[in-house]
């Protein structure tokens, strides 16, 4: 009798698992690779908040993406690239896309998720010449490349030099790493083709220390300087540069310099500071709204909410979006709820995000539209320019959304994903 | 004058500067390996943990806010709007006395007797749990410290100096922070009342003589908990002094813990025993690792030596003098 009922207890509890299970792979999985602790947390942690909050008011306002609840387990790399490719192993199972925000976790997926046939999507960050979808199919970097920064920034400096810059001295500072750079072959090229002078200063990991760099350029006094920082490099940086005494409106920084934090600890001195961007800051916006509502005000904030409308935590919001729009697309094409990664991939590769789109989920405004394509995964190329009011304690946008040198930048990406392809073996698709 | 003379002069005077900055972080580490023999792998989130303390104390923030919502629904953040620096300086300090009192009764109490490497190996936890307990209390955002150091080029030492070039040369005087100047002038007052409280006073002696012999210390009454508190307190208050300095420089944050590995090749440079090791430690290494930087780095395709050409220096002086400029020379009697 005994054994009877035990075995009817472990055929219902077996029952009850696999059905747990099978429910479980019906959700769609979005592992989230964050960093909320060393020395990276404080932009890690904004830019994780942004993400988990829209998935929390997705699946409280839709009820999930077409009926499918999103699951977004987090995985803690601390922004070391080896730890980013165990969370990836751990997690890659039935998972629909991966958000390294690392470039040195994304150089490390690339192949990695090619052969698993799983989607990485970089948002304006990671490996620039995966733009081009006939080489890298599982690799999306939309909506703007490192490389389109570089010449946006350029192009910036141009406008305000009346169309010459010959002779004149630009330089960048960046992270000593795979992020950092990023940046350097175009700005060579560029360099070559407007007949300014690069200089190239690279600052090491975590970046605390930087002040030979800087009298380095008290000594070259340049006449622009770009940054490609991240972490408290960005926020010694400003200070330095404040310190020096370089004009801050000559000093621009990528869009992963230009937050809150990177401008705060400089005070006044970091006034005029600009940075480029691909999405607003501030809460105006409908998305923000819905977020309060179903998120905030039911006390269900990811973490403790103070970080609502920064820069960081808006571009979360940004890429989430595109994440679950790529979910909606493919569950549209494939005419079912039931979405596999192979699916999603198809999903990703047709998100058309037009203003009406936008606008539609709560964006109006809040970003350039762009569509991703079979050839292009590296979406509309625009970014503007913003630039810090240390006394209104805000960023605000000084210019349009604007192309880089598409001339240059196309055809880097051509060279570079051939370079690719040639190596792997991999046959260049999209007819 | 030449410029580039000038220049060079320049060079080494941050490279002073940022030495002694480094000789902040190295004396806490000095001070406990001086009279406990253990290697403090936690300094440098000792600096951390202090300045976030402070900064919590100046703005109100309720420690543990996120938790205690957390746990009980609640919404508490911060439970006034500011308070002194004198105030949260001191209170920092009491704040620091206590953690040198926990680590003790906690930690050290139970090591007594081990082997140094155990007690190394403790302080690698020490430093993990505190930076854990230190993100649990005040979070993990940049914080904005500031005690009223001013900082930026000063303008006094750039007017001195732009007359100094030949005439028609385009130089606009020499650059040093006045963040720095003030850190120069803490660390000599540190360094000074330092010295006078282990030479002139009784518990100066007493730390001395644990120092230099435990065993001979116990033996004329010197209670060695009560010491190595001190000395942990001591090397506490130490840490806040850095963490203030750094913090102001960069903003608090966590990647301050990571000031702890500026501090090795001072360390072994200067010795682990020696306060005035530690400050010339500190010297060198600014000013060698600021020259390499600006006159060599160019030669190298990565750059970027500032960071670890310290370890060079380091690493070179460990081949030829194991004990370092000042430390204590090592005599194995068989």
């Amino acid at each position: 009798m005994i054994i009877k009922q035990l075995l009817i207890g472990m055929t219902a509890s077996v029952i009850a698992v696999s059905s747990y299970v099978e429910m479980a792979i019906a959700d769609l999985k979005f592992p989230m690779l964050v960093y909320r602790t060393g020395a990276y947390a404080p932009n890690g942690i904004p830019n994780a908040d942004g993400f988990v909050d829209y998935y929390k008011m997705i699946n409280a306002r839709d009820g999930g993406i077409g009926g499918e609840k999103i699951l977004h387990p987090e995985c803690e790399t601390g922004y070391k690239t080896q730890v980013g490719v165990e969370c990836y192993e751990k997690n890659k199972k039935n998972a629909m896309v991966f958000q390294p925000m690392s470039t040195g976790i994304t150089y490390q997926l690339i192949p990695k998720a090619t052969a698993d046939g799983v989607t990485v999507y970089s948002t304006g960050y990671g490996r620039t010449s995966a733009a081009n979808g006939k080489v890298f199919k599982w690799i999306f970097n939309a909506p703007v490349t490192y490389w389109d920064g570089a010449s946006i920034a350029i192009r910036h400096i141009l406008k305000n030099n009346l169309g010459n810059i010959k002779g004149k001295k630009i330089a960048l500072v960046y992270h000593n790493s795979a992020y950092g750079k990023e940046p350097i072959r175009t700005l060579e090229t560029l360099s070559k083709k407007h007949g300014f002078k690069l200089m190239l200063l690279p600052v090491d990991h975590p970046g605390q220390e930087q002040k030979a760099t800087w009298l380095k350029i008290r000594k070259a006094r340049p006449d622009n300087v770009l940054m490609w920082g991240w972490g408290v490099m960005n926020q010694v940086a400003v200070k330095s540069a404040a310190s020096i005494k370089f004009p801050m409106d000559k000093f621009i920084g990528i869009w992963w310099s230009g937050s809150e934090n990177d401008v705060l600890p400089a005070g006044q001195g970091a006034h005029g500071y600009k940075s480029l961007t691909f999405n607003a800051p501030g809460t105006n916006f409908q998305v923000h709204a819905d977020i309060k509502k179903y998120v905030h005000d039911k006390g269900q904030a990811s973490g403790d909410g103070s970080h609502f409308g920064t820069v960081l935590y808006n571009r979360g919001l940004f890429q989430a979006m595109v994440q679950v729009e790529a979910a909606v697309v493919a569950q549209k094409i494939h005419g079912t709820s039931k979405i596999t990664p192979a699916m999603y991939r198809d999903g990703m590769e047709n998100v058309n995000l037009s203003a009406k789109r936008l606008e539609e989920l709560g964006f109006k405004d809040f970003a350039p539209p762009f569509k991703n394509s079979c050839e292009n995964h590296g979406g509309s190329g625009l970014a503007a320019v913003q630039q810090w009011d240390a006394k209104a304690k805000k960023w605000n946008m000084i210019t349009e959304y604007m192309y880089g040198d598409s001339d240059v930048v196309q055809k880097l990406i051509a060279e570079d994903s051939s370079k690719y392809a040639a190596e792997q073996k991999i046959a260049e698709r999209c007819g | 004058m030449s410029v580039e003379l000038l220049n060079f002069i320049e060079t080494v005077l941050n490279g002073l500067m940022s030495g002694v900055m480094y000789s902040l972080v190295a004396l806490g580490f000095v001070l406990i390996f001086k009279a406990s023999g253990v290697f403090n792998f936690a300094q440098g989130v000792f600096a951390l943990f202090a300045a976030l303390t402070l900064v919590g104390y100046q703005t109100g923030q309720v420690p543990f806010a996120h938790l205690i919502n957390e746990l009980f629904g609640t919404n508490y953040h911060n439970w006034y709007a500011s308070m002194p620096n004198f105030l949260a300086i001191l209170l920092t300090m009491i704040t620091m006395i206590a953690l040198a009192w926990i680590i003790e009764r906690l930690v050290l109490k139970h090591l007594v007797n081990q082997d140094p490497i155990i007690l190394f190996m403790a302080t690698i936890g020490l430093a993990f749990a505190l930076e854990g307990v230190g993100d649990l209390m005040w979070g993990s955002d940049v914080k904005v410290l500031d005690v009223g150091i001013p900082s930026g080029g000063s303008i006094w030492l750039e007017e001195a100096t732009i007359g100094l070039a030949a005439e028609g040369s385009d130089y606009y005087g020499m650059y040093v922070d006045v963040l720095n100047i003030w850190a120069t002038v803490i660390a000599v007052i540190l360094v000074v009342s330092l010295a006078i409280f282990s030479q002139y006073t009784k518990t100066g002696r007493a730390l001395r003589a644990v120092a230099d012999d435990h065993q001979a210390a116990l033996s004329v009454g010197i209670s060695l908990r009560s010491i190595w508190i001190l000395v942990w307190a001591i090397s506490g208050f130490i840490a806040m002094v850095a963490g203030i300095m750094w913090g102001t420089e960069s903003g608090v944050q966590f990647s301050l813990s990571l000031i702890a590995l500026k501090a090795l090749p001072v360390l072994i440079l200067g010795g682990f025993t020696s306060i005035p090791g530690a400050i010339i430690g500190g010297l060198l290494i600014g000013v060698g690792e600021k020259l390499a930087e600006i006159y060599i780095g160019g030669y190298f395709e990565t750059g970027a030596l500032e960071n670890w050409f310290a370890y060079v220096m380091a690493l070179v002086f460990l081949l030829f003098r194991p004990q370092g400029l000042f430390g204590d020379k090592i005599i194995e009697r068989v």
